[in-house]
C-alpha cells in the first residue's frame, strides 16, 4: 500500500476535489491519499466526490484551519 | 447480444442536466457526468469565504446532483483553456461578459474529446439538459444545431428534453434511445420540468436564479472590464478572478483599486493574499482587511488608509491607525481621520 500527500491548502473548491482526482487517477486500488486543505467545502466535496466515484474516506480531521482527509482509492 | 451504448452528460448542477441524465436511465442508458471548472463557476468558491453563506449547505451541486443519479462525475479544469473562450469569443457576448454560445460550443466539444478518449469503454454519444428557448444565446432554435456543429458533436449531441423540437440524431436514428420516449420542451416555462421531476420523484434541485456562472452577473462583469481597463490589458489569472468575488471594490484614482472586506469570512480570505497584494487593516479598531490591487504611490497612503478606516469600527473616532504593508517594500503606520461617508464618491464604486 502506497501512502501520499496532496497540499491544496488555500485551494477553493472545487479545485482541491480536482487535484485529489486527478492524482487518484494515477495511484492504484488500496493506496491512500491524505489531501490537506483549507476549504471547509472540502469537507462535504471530497467524501462525496469519493462516493460516486467508488473510493472511501477512510479518516477527516479538521485542526484549526487545517483539514486533512485520507482517501483510500477503489478498485 | 445488442451493444450497450452509454453516454456523458454536461452537468451544472441544476434541474435540467439531473433530469436528462434520469430521461436517459430510464431507457436503460448508462451515464456518467462530466462537469468543467472555469472559474467563473458559481459553484463553490464563494462558499468559504462570506459569513452569511455559513448557514447555506455547502455542497457542489454537480456533486450532488451526480449522487442523487448514481453516476460518476468528472470535474475538469479548464481554467486556462477557458480564457480563449471569454477573451475571444466569435459569436460574442451576451447582456455581460457572458460568452454563453461560444461556451457552450467550447464544452461539448471538451465533451467531444472525452467521448473519443473513453470509446473503447463504449462511451459513444453526449446528451446535454438544454431546452430550446430556454437561454436568449446559446439555447436558441438556430443556435442549438451551431452547438452540434461547431463542437464536432454533429448528430452525437442529444438534447433528451427538447429532442422533439430538433433533428433525429444518430442515438436515436439507429434505435439506441426511444425518440417517442423522448421531449419536446420548449421555452422559459419551468413547469414541464418540475412536473418531470415529480414524475421522478426528484423534490430537492438547484434553480440558481442567475445560471450557474458569474460571468452573467452584470456587478461581476463590471469589475472585470474595470481591471482589464485599469491594466491596459485583457487577461487575468485565477486570483484575479476569485478576488472579483469578493468584498467591496473602490477606484478612488484610475491607479489604484481598494478590495474591503464586507465581513470577517471575508477579512480572513482577504488576508490570504497580503503576500501577493498591499494591504490596510485598523490596529486601532477593529475593522475589515483590505487590498491594493495596482501601484500605491506615497502620497496615496493617507487616501487609501483614510477610506479603509470609514469602513471599520473606528468611522466615527477623531483619528484611527492602519497597518499599511507592500510587500517587499514597506510596513508602515499611519494615522488618519476615517473619510466622512458623502467623500466616498459614488462613482469610485466599480
Amino acid at each position: 500500500m502506497n501512502r501520499e500527500q496532496l497540499d491544496a491548502r488555500r485551494l477553493l473548491c472545487p479545485m482541491p476535489v480536482i487535484k485529489a482526482q486527478n492524482r487518484i487517477a494515477s495511484m492504484q486500488p488500496g493506496d491512500e491519499l491524505d489531501v490537506i486543505c483549507t476549504d471547509p467545502g472540502a469537507l462535504n466535496d471530497i467524501p462525496a466526490w469519493a462516493r460516486i466515484n467508488g473510493h472511501e474516506v477512510v479518516e477527516s480531521h479538521q485542526h484549526d484551519d487545517e483539514i486533512r482527509i485520507t482517501v483510500r482509492v477503489g478498485a | 447480444m445488442a451493444q450497450q451504448h452509454k453516454a456523458v452528460a454536461l452537468i451544472s448542477g441544476g434541474l435540467d442536466s439531473m433530469l436528462a441524465v434520469r430521461v436517459m436511465q430510464e431507457q436503460g442508458i448508462e451515464v456518467e457526468g462530466i462537469n468543467f471548472f472555469t472559474g467563473f463557476c458559481v459553484e463553490g468558491h464563494t462558499h468559504a469565504i462570506r459569513n452569511q453563506d455559513k448557514n447555506k449547505p455547502k455542497r457542489n451541486n454537480a456533486l450532488w446532483v451526480a449522487e442523487q443519479l448514481g453516476i460518476k462525475l468528472h470535474i475538469v479544469d479548464v481554467i486556462e483553456e477557458y480564457k480563449d473562450v471569454l477573451l475571444n469569443p466569435k459569436h460574442g457576448y451576451g447582456a455581460n461578459m457572458n460568452p454563453c454560445l461560444d461556451c457552450k460550443i467550447f464544452m461539448v466539444g471538451k465533451a467531444v474529446e472525452w467521448v473519443k478518449e473513453h470509446h473503447k469503454d463504449g462511451f459513444d454519444f453526449i446528451i446535454t439538459g438544454e431546452v430550446i428557448g430556454q437561454r436568449p444565446m446559446s439555447q436558441r432554435s438556430d443556435t442549438m444545431p451551431l452547438v452540434s456543429e461547431e463542437s464536432g458533436a454533429e448528430d452525437l449531441l442529444l438534447r433528451p428534453l427538447c429532442a422533439k423540437n430538433l433533428p433525429e440524431t444518430k442515438p436515436e436514428r439507429e434505435g439506441w434511445v426511444d425518440r417517442d420516449k423522448l421531449y419536446d420542451f420548449h421555452g422559459r416555462n419551468r413547469k414541464p420540468q418540475i412536473a418531470l421531476a415529480k414524475s421522478f420523484g426528484l423534490n430537492d434541485f438547484a434553480s440558481p436564479a442567475g445560471g450557474c456562472c458569474f460571468l452573467t452577473d452584470k456587478s461581476y462583469s463590471d469589475k472585470l472590464v474595470d481591471l482589464w481597463q485599469a491594466r491596459n490589458s485583457r487577461d487575468y489569472e485565477m486570483d484575479d478572478i476569485m478576488l472579483l468575488k469578493v468584498g467591496r471594490h473602490i477606484r478612488p484614482t484610475p491607479e489604484f483599486k481598494l478590495i474591503i472586506a464586507r465581513d470577517a469570512g471575508e477579512s480572513k480570505f482577504l488576508e490570504g493574499y497580503r503576500k501577493q497584494f498591499a494591504s490596510i487593516y485598523s490596529t486601532s479598531h477593529s475593522g475589515p482587511m483590505a487590498l491594493v490591487d495596482g501601484d500605491l504611490e506615497p502620497e496615496q497612503y493617507q487616501l487609501a488608509a483614510a477610506i479603509v478606516a470609514r469602513y471599520g469600527k473606528g468611522r466615527s473616532a477623531d483619528e484611527v491607525e492602519l497597518s499599511l504593508t507592500i510587500p517587499d517594500r514597506t510596513s508602515l503606520t499611519i494615522k488618519t481621520a476615517p473619510m466622512e461617508t458623502q467623500a466616498v464618491m459614488q462613482e469610485w464604486y466599480v
